[in-house]
């Protein structure tokens, strides 16, 4: 599985309130939410953003609040993967339940930078950045979450159990 | 070798002698909780995987406290798939609003929660259940959706940071300085994946409402969860709350903790967390007097709405009226501390002096309703968040204080130290 696209650069502590603001979870319909997608954060993220685009970001991404609106409005706007030197744990968790992908990688952040493009190999866990000609390798899952990963989501994942 | 505190329980739950930090388990829940944000979502995913009944009903709580009562017609179409979910479902810990509470004050209170109990919920501040020794976090909706289902969650074993707590809280100090010190200390990742355990002499001077407030915030420094032992006040408080069985577990003598700090909480001041990050802390004596002006005060939420924290408020407002230029809004946390405190005369005097006193709400803690910020106001608020655009507007403010603090400087209009409080 791989996916290629430009990149969204943030900074430290992107927190819930900024990727959905609490103001608009009156809704659990995930393309209403999305139109708000990282609205506190970037105003003109929704108008950019294209299917297959990519954020990276620095440490601790999705702190704060529980609510699963946020991996979900960032993978309904098309986003393909969310690389971040460090992921707070609910939105790690909540990010594989709902087969967002998401990497960890430290060297990745710190040469990406905004526009550049970017192919990612889930299966390696092998970062291109094209635009720079460089290569860098995320930590890969422990098993269990790829399983989970591969069935699309813990909903699917159970299923298969069931 | 040893298991922490955090690691007895969840080897217990999951049906092992041992677990190891970063071990992969499945275990068992004695409850799964969500609330009127978060369970819609979760609903949609329980019934895409095809499950029926949820798997005991005794085990799921379902509280609409974020958006209730209903503030607009989306959110009242939200709490009417919640409500019609649990009938379904014949879910026995539904709170209607009138009986509901804001979560975490409720549950406990309730007696749904006891030492030893594993408990997630779709509420990142699920872990203040730790105050009672039991393991408790949050998760998302698709893992409360497989909770309700099948009433097990995966976990990675978090390694865990040790906070020796000595001697006791002087003054105005309170367990929301204490976990603020903790996270200005440490950072909003500072316990990342991990557990915080909290131990020694110190503890047992700490009240059940600090406990609760302290590890409330365990989430606002990244961890896993906050948990403390159990002694003769956690003991009290649950025979006095509950009929649940309770088990306790004690963390080993070898336990290998990744840190260790000591905190002297005779050294604790009172603490604030300035915009936009809990970690941005400074002590009472480091703000001068008259340096931040508000527009708004909050006492209220699942980390300050207790009790103690109306008490402690209320001896700082009585007698007084609030500064005209503040609007000062007052959430008890459930309806039963709402009439302990009419009961006390507390309500009579908080609203005699200016304040707004409101049904238990979340509310205005992540910008709901019953207290929005308007562009460059500021707020000081006994809440656990300051991101930007938490209460409101983005370009407005949240200061994140102790009841006591926040109820000081609803008299004065500024950011005040409660011990040095002069009023008229």
């Amino acid at each position: 599985m791989e996916a290629q696209g430009k990149v969204f650069r943030y900074g430290n502590n992107v927190d819930t309130d900024v990727i959905i603001p609490a103001r608009y979870l009156n809704t659990s319909d995930a393309k209403e939410l999305a139109k708000h997608c990282m609205e506190d954060i970037d105003e003109t993220f929704v108008t950019r953003v294209q299917k297959g685009d990519m954020i990276v970001a620095g440490k601790n991404f999705g702190c704060g609040s529980s609510r699963e609106h946020a991996p979900l409005v960032i993978k309904t706007s098309g986003v393909s993967c969310v690389i971040a030197q460090t992921f707070a744990r609910i939105f790690y968790r909540n990010a594989i339940n709902i087969g967002l992908p998401i990497l960890e990688c430290a060297e990745a952040v710190e040469h990406i930078e905004e526009g550049d493009i970017v192919k990612v190999d889930f299966n390696t866990g092998k970062i291109t950045n094209v635009t720079k000609n460089e290569t860098y390798m995320a930590q890969p899952f422990p098993e269990f979450m790829q399983k989970i990963i591969q069935s699309n989501g813990l909903v699917n994942y159970i299923k298969t159990k069931k | 070798m040893g298991m922490t505190m955090t690691q007895k329980i969840l080897a217990q739950h999951a049906g092992l002698h041992e677990v190891k930090a970063g071990q992969l388990i499945e275990a068992n829940l004695d409850l799964v909780l969500g609330n009127d944000v978060t369970t819609p979502v979760a609903i949609n995913e329980f019934q895409k995987i095809g499950f029926k009944e949820v798997f005991d009903q005794e085990k799921v709580v379902i509280v609409p406290d974020h958006f209730a009562p209903n503030k607009d017609i989306k959110a009242a179409e939200q709490c009417k798939k919640i409500r019609e979910f649990a009938r379904e479902k014949q879910i026995k810990n539904y709170f209607e609003v009138g009986q509901m509470g804001i979560e975490h004050a409720l549950l406990p209170e309730k007696g749904l929660v006891v030492a030893g109990n594993a408990v997630i919920g779709a509420d990142s501040h699920t872990c203040t259940y730790g105050a009672l020794g039991a393991f408790a976090t949050g998760v998302g909706s698709t893992d409360m959706a497989a909770a309700m289902a099948t009433g097990k969650a995966w976990f990675k074993v978090p390694s865990g940071i040790k906070f020796v707590l000595k001697n006791r809280l002087q003054g105005y100090a309170s367990g929301k300085d204490v976990i603020l010190h903790i996270i200005g200390m440490i950072g909003v990742d500072g316990a990342l994946y991990k557990s915080m355990e909290f131990v020694g002499e110190g503890v047992a001077s700490l009240s059940m409402d600090a406990r609760f407030t302290i590890a409330n915030m365990a989430i606002e420094a990244g961890a896993k969860n906050g948990i403390f032992p159990v002694d003769d006040k956690t003991i009290e408080y649950m025979e006095k709350h509950s009929k649940k069985e309770y088990q306790i577990f004690t963390a080993d003598e070898d336990a290998i903790y990744d840190e260790v700090y000591e905190i002297d909480l005779a050294k604790i001041r009172p603490t604030v967390a300035f915009p936009h990050l809990p970690e941005n802390t400074k002590t009472i004596d480091e703000i001068k007097e008259k340096e931040i002006k508000i527009d708004q005060v909050v006492i209220g939420s699942c980390t300050n709405g207790r009790m103690e924290d109306l008490r402690i408020a209320h001896d700082i407002i009585k007698g007084h009226h609030v500064h005209p230029d503040v609007r000062v809004i007052i959430l008890p946390g459930t309806q039963k501390i709402y009439l302990q405190a009419i009961a006390e005369g507390i309500i009579q005097d908080l609203v005699e002096a200016g304040c707004a006193v409101s049904t238990p709400t979340c509310g205005p803690c992540l910008g709901g309703h019953m207290g929005i910020l308007a562009k460059g106001e500021r707020a000081v608020s006994t809440t656990n968040r300051n991101f930007v655009g938490r209460m409101g507007h983005t370009e407005s403010e949240v200061y994140l204080a102790s009841p006591a603090v926040a109820a000081a400087s609803s008299l004065t209009g500024y950011i005040t130290n409660p011990e040095k409080l002069e009023v008229k």
